[in-house]
């Protein structure tokens, strides 16, 4: 086991030293001075240039690479421009909001696509599964940023039953994160739903299941009891690389209902042209995606022993 | 002498059928997938045809019309500048077509050399391009392609460049298995028998062979694409204003989604029903080029 993890680990560290390559390089391509875009019109040339200095972006490529990895371990992602604070303390500042609302958006996705999933297999061609097959189809193609808006009109403008914006002040107001994990959380219930559906199929034709049939047992205690733990071990460690996705892709969710989380501090970043902040983001959440997936790897080899001898 | 029933020519043509054809008549057994194909070649047709079926201009201003509720002379309303809803949503349908099948033909063109070449060679430059490969996995494919238009900028060349790199990776590690699974058949052993260049092997009889997967996940990721774009442009980062794209009207239209919810409405239905369809044209092509339903 020890081994397995020591693998994974070491395969991991080429990886993020390309997601750092790559974010880096990214602002290479910024058309333009970033410097003289930072400060604006009217600043003398050298002013310009002392800025520069001062910024290190005076420096070759690798230079700046190796100064960045170097203060990115010790926490450091640089500073915006636009607010002159530590992108880390801004981060850090905004992740509780995203993290609530990735973990509500879990929530909405596994309640109801793995309950839709569940009744789609055991009731194989009847009505359920009929409407899971068009929740799924609907699921993947409706956009996320619209149904949140759509969300927003029915529940928070004609209804008037729950909030649409903000965060409702200090403090934990979970009503203000029921529209937006619903919004987010949907295109994972439908993918929910769907391997749901697929792994209790498969376990409900599994010998043992066959012999609980036999044993008289109620069909509830058969699909709750012996099924459904088999059956959703491929939905949990496919949870835990869907949280660190719902993080990375909540940016539409938090613009659209104005929450202050990380999200919405890189749509603020992007459209002020705040590079350190895009770039800050960015690989932030890059190596949340990784760390987590590695996680999850760890706990599937702990689940399955077959997986550590892959 | 033979008899020549009804069921001895249906069997003669069922014998001389093309593949094309057997993949046809699956599909056409198949209601949602007829939708899909439906509403696919709709959005063709609208785009191609987008100056015939467009009532106005759809950058034309008209500042006295702003605001409309849908009406006869304006059948989906009109946005905040007087421009006809309609007419945008007409022309938004070939700004996404042409962004979804450019930018999926980039990670195509790239996604399947880069997983052949692995497939084929193996050993080191297997192992490298699958690191390539793991390091753009690692970002999320919207996160990735929001950070590469934000520091390319807005443009239609960018938003192909940025969404073609970020959908590759799939295309490369589908088509590495395909190719891993058949370069040991024996037609490709005969053909390096015979002294096939590697390049002619992996081109007439290694890749061919890799199409079913790479079809229907085209299909689909044209779909992906048209979403992604909506994304970018509802972000301000995508397609740029005035050009119609239904993502951009999205964002025009937010903040007046509650006097006004027919800015938003009608353009979110459209990108809507387009992913729909390429989703629902996919799930039909897998079903119907399933190599285990041939007889």
């Amino acid at each position: 086991m020890i081994s397995f993890i020591i693998r994974r680990i070491l395969q991991l560290i080429p990886v993020i030293l390309g997601i750092s390559m790559v974010t880096l390089l990214m602002m290479s391509f910024v058309p333009g001075d970033p410097v003289a875009l930072m400060l604006g019109q009217h600043i003398s040339p050298q002013t310009v240039e002392n800025v520069r200095q001062e910024l290190g972006l005076d420096q070759p490529l690798l230079t700046r690479y190796l100064q960045y990895m170097w203060n990115a371990l010790h926490g450091d992602f640089g500073r915006s421009y636009i607010q002159h604070q530590e992108v880390t303390q801004m981060l850090l500042d905004r992740l509780p909001v995203t993290f609530r609302l990735a973990v509500v958006a879990l929530t909405f996705a596994l309640t109801f696509g793995v309950l839709i999933g569940i009744l789609s297999a055991v009731k194989q061609y009847s009505f359920w599964d009929s409407f899971a097959t068009l929740f799924v189809l609907v699921g993947v193609s409706i956009p996320t940023f619209w149904l949140g808006m759509m969300l927003q009109l029915v529940f928070g403008v004609i209804l008037h039953i729950l909030p649409v914006s903000g965060i409702g002040g200090e403090g934990l107001h979970l009503q203000y994160y029921i529209l937006p994990g619903f919004a987010l959380g949907f295109a994972s219930m439908t993918m929910y739903a769907r391997l749901t559906r697929s792994s209790m199929l498969e376990v409900l034709r599994a010998d043992y299941i066959r012999t609980a049939r036999a044993k008289g047992l109620a069909k509830r205690v058969v699909v709750f009891k012996h099924a459904m733990k088999n059956a959703l071990i491929p939905v949990a460690t496919q949870a835990g690389m869907d949280f660190s996705s719902l993080m990375g892709g909540a940016i539409l969710t938090e613009t659209i209902f104005s929450l202050p989380g990380i999200g919405s501090m890189l749509f603020n970043a992007i459209s002020r042209r705040d590079y350190p902040v895009v770039q800050g983001v960015t690989l932030f959440l890059a190596l949340v995606f990784v760390v987590i997936n590695l996680l999850v790897d760890i706990s599937y080899a702990v689940l399955d022993p077959r997986i550590r001898y892959d | 002498m033979p008899i020549n029933t009804d069921s001895d020519k249906t069997f003669e043509l069922y014998e001389t059928s093309s593949s094309f054809l057997e993949m046809w008549v699956r599909l056409k057994r198949n209601k949602l997938a007829i939708l899909g194909l439906f509403l696919v070649v709709s959005l063709v047709l609208v785009a191609l045809f987008a100056e015939v079926i467009a009532p106005y201009d759809p950058v034309q201003i008209a500042l006295k019309n702003s605001l409309e509720e849908p009406n006869s002379a304006h059948l989906m309303g009109t946005d905040v500048l007087g421009r006809d809803i309609f007419s945008r949503i007409i022309y938004g349908a070939r700004a996404s077509l042409i962004i979804g099948v450019v930018a999926t033909s980039i990670s195509l063109v790239i996604g399947v050399t880069i997983g052949a070449i692995s497939g084929y060679y193996g050993g080191w430059l297997d192992a490298l391009m699958m690191r390539i490969t793991d390091i753009f996995f690692a970002f999320p494919f919207f996160l990735l392609a929001i950070a590469i238009m934000t520091f390319l900028g807005a443009s239609f060349i960018n938003i192909f460049i940025a969404l073609g790199i970020v959908g590759w990776t799939n295309y490369a590690r589908l088509v590495r298995g395909q190719v891993i699974s058949v370069k040991e058949s024996e037609y490709v052993e005969a053909a390096r028998a015979v002294g096939a260049k590697d390049a002619r092997i992996i081109l007439k009889h290694i890749l061919p062979n890799t199409l079913t997967p790479v079809i229907v996940y085209t299909t689909m990721n044209i779909g992906v694409v048209i979403l992604a774009e909506a994304g970018l442009s509802f972000l301000g980062i995508g397609v740029r204003p005035p050009s119609p794209s239904w993502g951009l009207m999205l964002a025009e239209g937010k903040d007046f989604l509650f006097n006004a919810s027919w800015l938003v409405i009608w353009p979110g239905i459209a990108i809507f029903l387009t992913v729909l369809g390429y989703n629902l044209l996919g799930e039909g092509l897998r079903d119907a080029l399933d190599p285990r339903l041939k007889p």
